[in-house]
């Protein structure tokens, strides 16, 4: 199968272990983005894609081919990949045009032209072709940063943090148009983030990772969003609601309903874990998983708003917890508003407690 | 990265002799002070005689050039940086111009105009209708005095530029704090941003000292018996090899905790940049008698160092000229330039397997080399002297000795007194100079930039070729810049190293200069002066594009190898 497959891959720095036997595929035409927290070794793994890092155990194929391992080693210009990196390296001595041509220098001349003026078009910088890199603005660095690496056709993208440099109203404008240009191009994509909302906007695949330098699932956004295989991969895409109490007859009870307990026993200690936005607010109970609260506060985040509240409650440990509902649109309460929270029972992950 | 995998190990091979080569001289002078010739050991002697005078004479001008350049150059950076008078914008470069003037020069053309015999006192002595030099009370000016104003004149520029960098970084925001809360911008000054200059302030200050440990025309003119100059002393006229270097032994140690309060300073220098945008400072307005005292604080130092003295070498240079002589200094310009060319092509060499051979392999063991390397720029030109005449002298003798041992033939001195030793004193004391500028453009070459070279399908060679060369062309030209005009202005290394009637620019006007000849040396010392101005200009040219709040990068001052080299 065409594609990027890495396999068994281990690399330390000095004692430092970084990557410890990850293993995972980018097939033809899909983008697979893996999501963890800075320093668990995803930069490492893409330098181990391109052969700018030597690689220590394991072993890489680019399309059927190996490119690392086994005895082998093809150096990073014989691969054939193109890389977006996080500062973006483009070259200041050259300028946009230069920028992008310089992948193309084995081509012919009207071939290099044709194709440097395809990609520009494609990233929406016609008018800038001739400007140097200091003299635009970071959406714009960006851009020639991935038109310059697709410009040569390689057979592989790998993208590192291609946002985080970004203002939030240009990141959102830029992932769709970075999006689009990488599907018309079809070519496989594997890219790194921390960021959850641009992973789940912009992958095929998710793959969520550890601090150990390994994938701990692997997935569809929905299925990884919404069947976390465990607390480490929940809390990937951002902060939760937690409740810690026992399982009982194969539920677990919590101050908004009953959840069932999974394969856990009577008397286990469990953790339940909510998304503040899988809460629903409403003014009327709705079910019999609802419960009524009275709101402690709320801020407008612009196209939803944080609720949250507390709860006195007779289960053990959750005196006076602070708990945060995310809903679409402006809630405005007034002060000491009771409203109703519910919860769809699927919608809470259930997980050993400590 | 760059670079294929085989020449690794060359790299590093060639940096660690490269080091080895740098560290020689000045191991040479500790190991003949430990160990001198049974007959040469004064040591007791020198200390009972003139190790005093020499300690006493040359803490005292340390002293007052130290005190002279950080009045001179904190005052100054303070009033171009906070405040807005006539001229500010003119004297923000203008205040560097001395830093082309070797401070022998200035000394030759001050005792010149200065002595009893000079135009100053002749015209007092016409107004006054003084008849003798017991009628009235003048300054001498070939005393410790004297030369502490030479150097201060010509040295303070050191501590403006880094004063200036220091008060440039001060965020805004905490003089604005001060105000709000209620100070007035003098104590704002006194309290707030003169305590975080400090470490810029001791920086510029250390290097300052390094150059006053360095000098030797002035001294010797002055006949201010100095460390430098008792090397030479007890060297030439006592023919005391173990003694001079027990003298630059001593002269070590204060080089050696010049260098280590500079580093101290740096350390405490990096927690002090918070932001690294340059707000548009608010600058205070001097109107009237204030800001014409402000232009006069600014103004002498530039007239009295820069201005006056050049202006004299050229009315001189003009009176005396005779196409003769021209000729004659002709032939010694381009001795001096052959020299530094040689030196600065060499020193840029060195700098670039050094530098490169850091970021390839990288590692604590090249970095440290590396530094160890660049130690020269802190040692003076007579102590290096010393090393260098006493590390080629016995190499030549035992080539020698070993060539009539097998071929029966003598090779005679290979190195010694010849322009070798010139180059490799030169290479060594200013190698600092090429390796910071060569590492601090090859820094701006992030290694990501090698990487998409690479997987954009270029190998090494044609990286090295099509990214590396083109971005570091202006560094290796500044480089070999600052050290050739460093070379060109050299005077003790020159003066001892030296093939044997072997003339350049600075021996010359030192030797006509000391001769009371300073008509006749005019053109050369312009010639002198002119070369330096090349680095004084890129400076100027640096600041005059960093305005503060267009958030670019501070000029940093001819010695930014010296600078950047310990701030890692």
């Amino acid at each position: 199968m065409d594609g990027l497959h890495i396999h068994g891959v281990h690399h330390a720095y000095g004692d430092t272990k970084v990557l410890q036997g990850i293993s995972l595929t980018v097939p033809a035409g899909e983008l697979v983005c893996l999501l963890g927290p800075s320093g668990c070794g995803k930069t490492t793994l893409l330098r181990l894609a391109a052969g700018l890092e030597r690689l220590q155990a394991g072993s890489i194929a680019i399309d059927e081919k190996v490119v690392a391992g086994d005895g082998v080693k093809v150096l990073p210009e014989h691969r054939r990949v193109g890389y977006m990196f996080q500062d973006y390296a483009l070259f200041p001595h050259l300028d946009v045009t230069d920028n992008i041509m310089f992948g193309l220098f084995r081509w012919s001349g009207e071939e290099a032209k044709a194709r440097t003026a395809e990609v520009l078009r494609q990233v929406g910088l016609e008018q800038h072709a001739h400007k140097f890199p200091h003299t635009l603005s970071g959406g714009q660095q960006q851009r020639v940063a991935l038109a310059r690496a697709i410009a040569p056709k390689p057979r592989l993208v790998l993208l590192d943090e291609p946002f985080s440099g970004l203002d939030t109203n240009m990141r959102v404008r830029i992932r769709e148009q970075t999006l689009n240009v990488l599907k018309e191009a079809g070519v496989a994509t594997l890219m790194v983030t921390h960021d959850p909302e641009e992973a789940m906007y912009m992958a095929d695949r998710i793959k969520g990772m550890g601090e150990g330098g390994n994938v701990l699932q692997s997935g569809r956004p929905t299925e990884i969003y919404y069947q976390p295989v465990d607390e480490y991969v929940a809390r990937l895409f951002g902060p939760v609601n937690e409740i810690v109490t026992e399982a009982r007859g194969r539920e677990v009870k919590t101050p908004f309903g009953v959840v069932p307990a999974r394969d856990y026993a009577d008397g286990d200690r469990v953790k339940v874990l909510i998304r503040p936005e899988s809460f629903s607010l409403s003014n009327a109970a709705n079910g019999s998983n609802s419960r009524r609260v009275e709101v402690s506060a709320s801020h407008l985040l612009g196209d939803s708003s944080l609720v949250e509240f507390r709860l006195a409650d007779q289960l053990d440990d959750s005196e006076n917890q602070l708990f945060k509902v995310q809903i679409p649109g402006n809630f405005d309460p007034l002060d000491h508003t009771r409203v109703w929270i519910g919860l769809a029972p699927e919608d809470a992950f259930v997980f050993a407690g400590d | 990265m760059a670079v294929p995998e085989g020449l690794k190990d060359g790299w590093t091979i060639s940096t660690a002799i490269i080091c080895a080569l740098a560290v020689t001289p000045v191991a040479a002078v500790v190991y003949l002070a430990l160990t001198p010739e049974p007959g040469d050991d004064i040591w007791s002697h020198l200390v009972s005689t003139v190790l005093p005078d020499y300690i006493i004479t040359t803490v005292g001008l340390m002293i007052g050039v130290g005190i002279g350049t950080v009045l001179i150059g904190v005052s100054a950076a303070w009033l171009v940086t906070m405040c807005r008078f006539p001229g500010r914008r003119i004297f923000e470069w203008a205040m560097l111009l001395p830093m082309a003037m070797p401070a022998y020069v200035i000394a030759y053309v001050y005792t010149d105009i200065l002595e009893y015999a000079g135009p100053v006192q002749g015209m007092l002595r016409e107004m006054f209708g003084w008849q003798t030099g017991r009628d009235y009370w003048f300054p001498e000016i070939r005393s410790l005095g004297g030369a502490i104003s030479m150097m201060t004149l010509v040295l303070y520029p050191y501590v403006y530029l880094l004063s200036r960098a220091a008060f440039l970084e001060q965020s805004i925001g905490v003089l604005e704090a001060s105000r709000v809360l209620g100070r007035g911008p003098w104590h704002g000054f006194f309290t707030v941003a003169l305590p975080l200059a400090r470490p810029g302030i001791v920086i510029g200050l250390s290097l300052v000292l390094m150059e006053t440990l360095n000098d030797f025309g002035t001294v010797d003119f002055f006949a201010v018996n100095t460390f430098s100059l008792g090397i030479f002393d007890v060297w030439m006229n006592m023919s005391n090899v173990s003694g001079a270097a027990q003298l630059a032994t001593v002269l070590l140690l204060f080089v050696a905790l010049l260098v280590l309060s500079e580093r101290y300073a740096r350390r405490k220098q990096r927690f002090h940049n918070t932001s690294s945008k340059y707000q548009a400072l608010p600058g205070l307005r001097l109107r009237g008698k204030l800001g014409l005292l402000a232009m006069t604080i600014c103004a002498l130092p530039v007239l009295l160092g820069f201005v006056l003295p050049t202006w004299i070498l050229i009315e001189y240079a003009v009176q005396y000229f005779d196409p003769l002589l021209a000729s004659e200094i002709a032939g010694y310009a381009w001795n001096s330039i052959k020299l530094s060319l040689l030196a600065g092509g060499l020193a840029v060499v060195v700098a670039i397997v050094i530098a490169y051979s850091v970021r390839i392999r990288g590692g604590q063991v090249l970095t440290s080399l590396s530094r160890l390397a660049s130690l020269g720029y802190a040692v003076p030109g007579a102590v290096l002297a010393v090393g260098v005449m006493n590390v080629l002298g016995p190499l030549d003798n035992s080539i020698d000795a070993y060539s009539r041992e097998t071929f029966g033939i003598s090779t005679g001195l290979i190195f010694s007194g010849t322009i070798a030793a010139v180059t490799f004193g030169y290479l060594v004391r200013f190698l600092a100079l090429s390796l910071g500028t060569v590492e601090a453009g090859l820094g701006k070459i992030t290694p990501n930039m090698d990487g998409a070279a690479r997987s954009l399908g270029h190998g090494a060679l044609s990286t090295m070729r099509r990214v590396h060369m083109p971005l570091m062309r202006t560094s290796v030209l500044t480089a070999v810049m600052l050290v050739f005009v460093d070379c060109m202005k050299e005077l003790p290394m020159t003066t001892i190293l030296r093939p044997f009637n072997f003339q350049t620019l600075a021996t010359f006007v030192h030797q006509y200069a000391s001769d009371e000849q300073l008509g006749e040396a005019a053109l050369a010392a312009l010639s002198i002066v002119g070369v330096g101005i090349l680095p004084v200009i890129l400076l100027s040219y640096a600041i005059a594009r960093s305005r503060p709040g267009h958030g670019q990068v501070m000029a940093r001052p001819r010695q930014k190898n010296k600078m950047s080299k310990g701030s890692r």
